[in-house]
C-alpha cells in the first residue's frame, strides 16, 4: 500500500524507543499500577461446554442420544478411510458403520449410527459434508425403517431346541454341524440384542454382526435431497 | 536430502541439467510467459507435461522444491516451463514457502517434492497450511503404480499420510487424466475455505506418453459455495447489531483470505463498532484507528481481552474460535450474542454457539450486513470503556538501563524504520508474540506466520516464499523482515542459504535469549522454574553462521547498537541476519493462562 515515509509510523503503544539509543523511561502504567486479575470486574454469564449462552430458561446440558446417519458418497478408493479417520479423529463416538453400493454406478451409502449430543450429531454431518467424496449427508428421521443382519454360531448340543428359539426370532439357519449351527438372523436393534440373549443359553461360539443400515419411510429421502436412484443415472444432489 | 545417492540414475544419468541459475533463470522466465495471450496450454506428449501445462494454465507462476527420483519426470517438464522453480534446502521450506507465497500473493502457493522422504518432509508445511487454511496445492512424486504397497525403495502411502492434513488429496491414476486432476485440485485449495490439497504423482503416470491437453481448471462440483448469505438470516443479525449496547467485532484471518479487509473497515467504521482480531486476522483493521483494540487471546492485548468479555453482540467474521483466542469456553464473551459470519458450514456453533450463523463470503455478507444495518448502535459509553481499557492496559515493557536488551525494542525499531507495506514473517514463540504486539499492522497480508499449528522454524522459509512473492507481483520496493528466536531459527536456517542463491533481500532478525523461551517461561510460571531442556546456551553464532552462507551477519549485544545495525541490514541488498542477544529473562505478557478466563489476564509474571 501506502508511499507514507517510515517517519509518518505512528508510535506504537508499546514502550518508545528513542531511535538510536537507550530508551527513554515509559511514562505508560507499568503492571503494579494497573488493576490485577482479581480487581477487575466480570459479567456474572457463562457458556457451556458447547460454546452455547447459558440462559437461565435454556437448558445448559445436552444429553447425548443415539442418531443414524446416511451419506452417499462417491464410490471412490479411499473414501470409507476418509469418512472413518474424520469421524474418529474428531472423537466421535461411533456404534457402527455400513456402507454399500446403490442402484446408482459410482455411488454407495454409508450409514453411520453415533451416540452424541444434538451439537456434536449436527457437528459430524458438517463435517462430513465437507469432504469432497460426500454428495449428501443428514440423519435419518427417527421413524426411518433400520434393520441389522447377525450371523450366530451357537453349539450343536440340542438342535430342536436351537431351531426353535430361532423361529421365534424368524432366524434362518445357514449351516448346521454335528458341533454347531449357524443361524441368520435380520432385525431392528432391540430385536437383535433380544435374539442374542435367547441364544445365549446353547453357547455361542461366534458372532458377527453387521451394525444397523436404514433408509427412511415413504417418499422422504433417506439423505438430503436425494433423487429416486435409477441404475446408469445419477442420483445429484441439489446444488 | 530425498534424492539420495542410491536412487537409480536412469533418467539423468547422460545430460545433467544445470540447477536453475538464481539470475539468469529468473529473469529469462519472467520475461516469457507475459506474451502467451491465446490457449495457455500446448500439445502435451507426456503426464509430466500434463502436469506441467495444468498448472500453467491454472495460473500458477512459482513453485518451491526439492528435486528427487520419483518427481523427476515432472521436474523435466518444468525445464521448459513458464514457472518459476526456486530449490528449496528442505522439503519443509518448500511447504512453507509456498504456504507464505501464496499468503502474500493471494493465490495458491504451489510446492513440490519427491516420493517417501520427500513426501513426508512436506508434511509438517502442509499441516500448517491446513490449520491456518492457506490455499496450497502439494504435488509429490510416488513408485511407479505398480511398486505401490510393495514398499519399494522411497515409498510412502502419501495419501494415507496427509489425508487427514488436506482439503483433498488425489492419488494420479493415468497419464490421460492427470492434468485434469492437478488443475482440479489446484483450484479446490482456493475454493470456498481454502486449504492444501495434495497430488500423488507415480512416475509411471508421469513418464507415461498421452496426447490428452489438460482442459479448463475448475474446482470440483459442489466445492464452490454461494457467497451470499441467507437475507432473512442478514435482516435478523442487522437487528441484534442495531440493538446492542457493547458491540465488537472480531475479524479473523478469513477476513483477509476474502480479501475482505475494505469492507469489514467500511462495517466497523459506519457504525462506529470497535475492532479486535485473532491473530490470524492482524493486518485486516488497522491497528493505529481510534477503533481497533488489537488482536485478543492468549497474548493478545489487555483491552482486546476486556472488550470482548464484556460485549453484548460479538461479530465474529473469518475465525474458527480457537482455543487461544478463547480461553476457556465457558467464559469467552459470556454475556454475547454471537453473529457468524464463516464460508464453512462447520465451523458454525464448532466451538461457540452462534445465534445468527451467517454462510457464505465474508466480504459479500460485511457489504449485505452494511446495507442491512439502519441505524448504528448506540454505543457511545461503551466506545469510552473500550477507550479507557486501552488508557489502563497498553502494551509496554521495562527498559531500566541496567537490564539488557528488550526484545520488544528491537521489533518497535524495526517498526519504525520500515514503512507500512513490510511483510513480517516469524517463527513460533516469544519473539512471534513481540513480532505480533509491538509492530503497529495497518495492511492485510503483511503478517505471516504460523498460527494454528505454532511450527518452530516457519520464519526463515517463510520469509524466501513472502520475498519471491512480492517480487513476482513487481513490490521489490517492500520489505521482507522475518523475526526468529534462537530456537526457531536453527530449525529452517538452512534456507538461508536459498536466500543467498537467489539474492533474496530479506532481513532476518533473531532475538537470540538462548532459550526456547516461551518454554522457559512456561516453565518458570507452572512448573516451578524447573528449565527441563529449554536452556539453549550452546546457540552457535549467528552472524558468523550467516557469513559463512554468505549472507551478512551482525551481532547487536547493547540499545546503542540497534538502530545502525536495523539500517544496515535495511539497507543491504541481499539477505542480512542480526543476532539480537536480548534479555533471556523477558516475558510474553499479558497472558491468559491455558483455558483460562480471557478477562482475567495477567499482566505481571506474578499474577500467573
Amino acid at each position: 500500500m501506502s508511499g507514507d515515509s517510515p517517519d509518518s509510523r505512528p508510535a506504537t503503544d508499546g514502550g518508545s524507543p528513542a531511535s538510536g539509543g537507550v530508551p527513554e523511561a515509559d511514562s505508560r502504567p507499568m503492571p503494579s499500577e494497573q488493576p490485577g486479575p482479581e480487581e477487575r470486574n466480570y459479567p456474572t454469564g457463562r457458556r457451556n461446554l458447547e460454546g452455547i449462552r447459558i440462559d437461565p430458561v435454556v437448558e445448559a446440558e445436552h444429553e447425548s442420544r443415539r442418531a443414524v446417519i446416511s451419506a452417499l458418497v462417491e464410490d471412490e478408493p479411499g473414501v470409507l478411510a476418509r469418512v472413518s479417520g474424520l469421524v474418529s479423529r474428531r472423537q466421535f463416538n461411533i456404534e457402527s458403520l455400513t456402507v454399500g453400493p446403490t442402484t446408482v454406478e459410482g455411488h454407495s451409502r454409508i450409514t453411520m449410527v453415533v451416540e452424541e449430543t444434538d451439537p456434536g450429531i449436527d457437528q459430524i454431518e458438517k463435517q462430513m459434508a465437507k469432504l469432497k467424496p460426500v454428495i449428501s449427508v443428514g440423519e435419518v428421521s427417527g421413524d426411518a425403517v433400520t434393520s441389522e443382519l447377525v450371523l450366530l454360531k451357537v453349539q450343536a448340543d440340542d438342535p430342536a431346541a436351537v431351531h426353535a428359539v430361532s423361529e421365534m426370532y424368524d432366524g434362518r439357519t445357514v449351516d448346521a454341524g454335528p458341533e454347531t449351527i449357524t443361524v441368520e438372523l435380520t432385525g431392528d436393534n432391540a430385536s437383535i440384542d433380544n435374539a442374542i440373549g435367547a441364544f445365549e443359553r446353547f453357547g455361542i461360539v461366534e458372532i458377527a454382526r453387521t451394525g444397523p443400515t436404514a433408509l427412511a419411510r415413504g417418499n422422504t429421502p433417506t439423505a438430503p435431497g436425494e433423487k429416486p436412484g435409477t441404475a446408469g443415472e445419477p442420483t445429484t444432489h441439489d446444488d | 536430502m530425498s534424492d539420495t545417492a542410491a536412487q537409480p540414475r536412469e533418467d539423468d544419468a547422460e545430460e545433467p541439467k544445470d540447477p536453475p541459475d538464481a539470475d539468469e533463470s529468473v529473469a529469462a522466465e519472467t520475461d516469457d510467459p507475459s506474451d502467451t495471450d491465446g490457449p495457455v496450454t500446448g500439445p502435451v506428449s507426456t503426464g509430466a507435461e500434463s502436469v506441467v501445462a495444468a498448472l500453467e494454465a491454472a495460473g500458477a507462476e512459482t513453485a518451491f522444491g526439492v528435486q528427487g527420483g520419483a518427481i523427476m519426470p515432472v521436474y523435466d517438464a518444468l525445464y521448459d516451463s513458464s514457472i518459476r522453480h526456486v530449490t528449496m534446502a528442505h522439503e519443509q521450506g518448500a511447504a512453507h514457502a509456498a504456504d507464505a507465497y501464496g499468503v502474500v500473493a493471494g493465490e495458491p502457493g504451489l510446492c513440490l517434492a519427491t516420493s517417501g522422504p520427500g513426501a513426508t518432509n512436506l508434511v509438517t508445511g502442509i499441516a500448517d497450511a491446513d490449520m491456518d487454511s492457506d490455499a496450497m496445492l502439494a504435488l509429490t512424486g510416488q513408485v511407479p503404480t505398480e511398486f505401490v504397497g510393495n514398499d519399494a525403495f522411497q515409498e510412502t502411502d502419501t495419501v494415507g499420510v496427509t489425508r487427514p492434513i488436506t482439503k483433498h488429496n488425489y492419488f494420479a491414476n493415468g497419464a490421460d487424466t492427470v492434468g485434469d486432476t492437478v488443475g482440479e485440485a489446484f483450484e479446490l485449495s482456493r475454493a470456498g475455505r481454502p486449504g492444501p490439497t495434495l497430488v500423488d504423482l507415480p512416475k509411471d503416470v508421469t513418464q507415461a506418453e498421452t496426447e490428452e491437453t489438460p482442459g479448463p481448471a475448475a474446482p470440483p462440483a459442489g466445492t464452490d459455495p454461494d457467497p451470499n448469505a441467507d437475507a432473512d438470516a442478514v435482516e435478523d443479525a442487522a437487528r441484534a447489531i442495531e440493538a446492542a449496547e457493547r458491540p465488537v467485532c472480531l475479524f479473523g484471518g478469513g477476513v483477509i483470505k476474502a480479501d475482505a479487509s475494505d469492507a469489514a473497515r467500511t462495517f466497523a467504521r459506519s457504525y462506529g463498532i470497535p475492532v479486535t482480531t485473532t491473530m490470524p486476522g492482524i493486518g485486516s483493521f488497522p491497528e493505529d484507528d481510534d477503533l481497533c483494540l488489537s488482536w485478543g487471546g492468549m497474548h493478545g492485548t489487555g483491552y482486546a481481552n476486556m472488550a470482548i468479555t464484556h460485549t453484548d453482540c460479538l461479530i465474529a467474521v473469518g475465525t474458527r474460535f480457537d482455543d487461544r483466542l478463547t480461553g476457556g469456553i465457558d467464559t469467552f464473551a459470556p454475556e454475547a450474542e454471537v453473529v457468524h459470519i464463516d464460508i464453512d458450514p462447520a465451523e458454525i456453533s464448532k466451538n461457540v454457539y452462534a445465534d445468527y450463523p451467517l454462510i457464505g463470503d465474508a466480504e459479500r455478507i460485511l457489504e449485505q450486513l452494511t446495507a442491512a444495518v439502519r441505524e448504528a448502535p448506540d454505543a457511545e459509553a461503551w466506545r469510552d470503556r473500550c477507550a479507557e481499557w486501552k488508557e489502563t492496559y497498553p502494551l509496554t515493557y521495562a527498559t531500566p538501563e541496567d537490564e539488557p536488551l528488550k526484545p520488544q525494542f528491537v521489533v518497535e525499531a524495526f517498526d519504525e524504520a520500515t514503512d507500512y507495506d513490510t511483510i513480517v514473517t516469524t517463527g513460533v514463540g516469544q519473539h512471534q508474540m513481540w513480532a505480533s504486539q509491538f509492530w503497529t499492522y495497518t495492511e492485510p497480508r503483511t503478517w505471516i506466520s504460523s498460527h494454528g499449528l505454532g511450527t518452530m522454524g516457519y520464519g526463515v522459509p517463510a520469509a524466501v516464499g513472502a520475498r519471491v512473492a512480492a517480487d513476482t507481483m513487481g513490490e521489490q520496493d517492500r520489505e521482507v523482515v522475518c523475526f526468529d528466536g534462537d530456537g526457531s531459527f536453527l530449525m529452517t536456517m538452512q534456507e538461508l542459504s536459498v536466500a543467498v542463491r537467489e539474492d533474496l533481500d530479506i532481513t532476518i532478525a533473531v532475538l537470540n535469549n538462548e532459550y526456547i523461551g516461551m518454554v522457559r517461561q512456561w516453565q518458570d510460571a507452572f512448573y516451578e522454574g524447573r528449565h527441563m531442556a529449554s536452556d539453549y546456551t550452546w546457540m552457535p553464532e549467528f552472524d558468523k553462521l550467516a557469513e559463512a552462507f554468505g549472507a551478512l551477519g551482525l551481532r547487536v549485544d547493547d540499545y546503542d547498537e540497534v538502530a545502525p545495525a536495523v539500517e544496515e541490514a535495511l539497507d543491504y541488498d541481499g539477505p542480512a541476519v542480526i543476532d539480537f542477544h536480548v534479555d533471556p529473562e523477558e516475558n510474553v505478557l499479558p497472558m491468559v493462562p491455558s483455558g483460562g478466563a480471557n478477562g482475567k489476564f495477567a499482566t505481571a509474571e506474578d499474577q500467573l
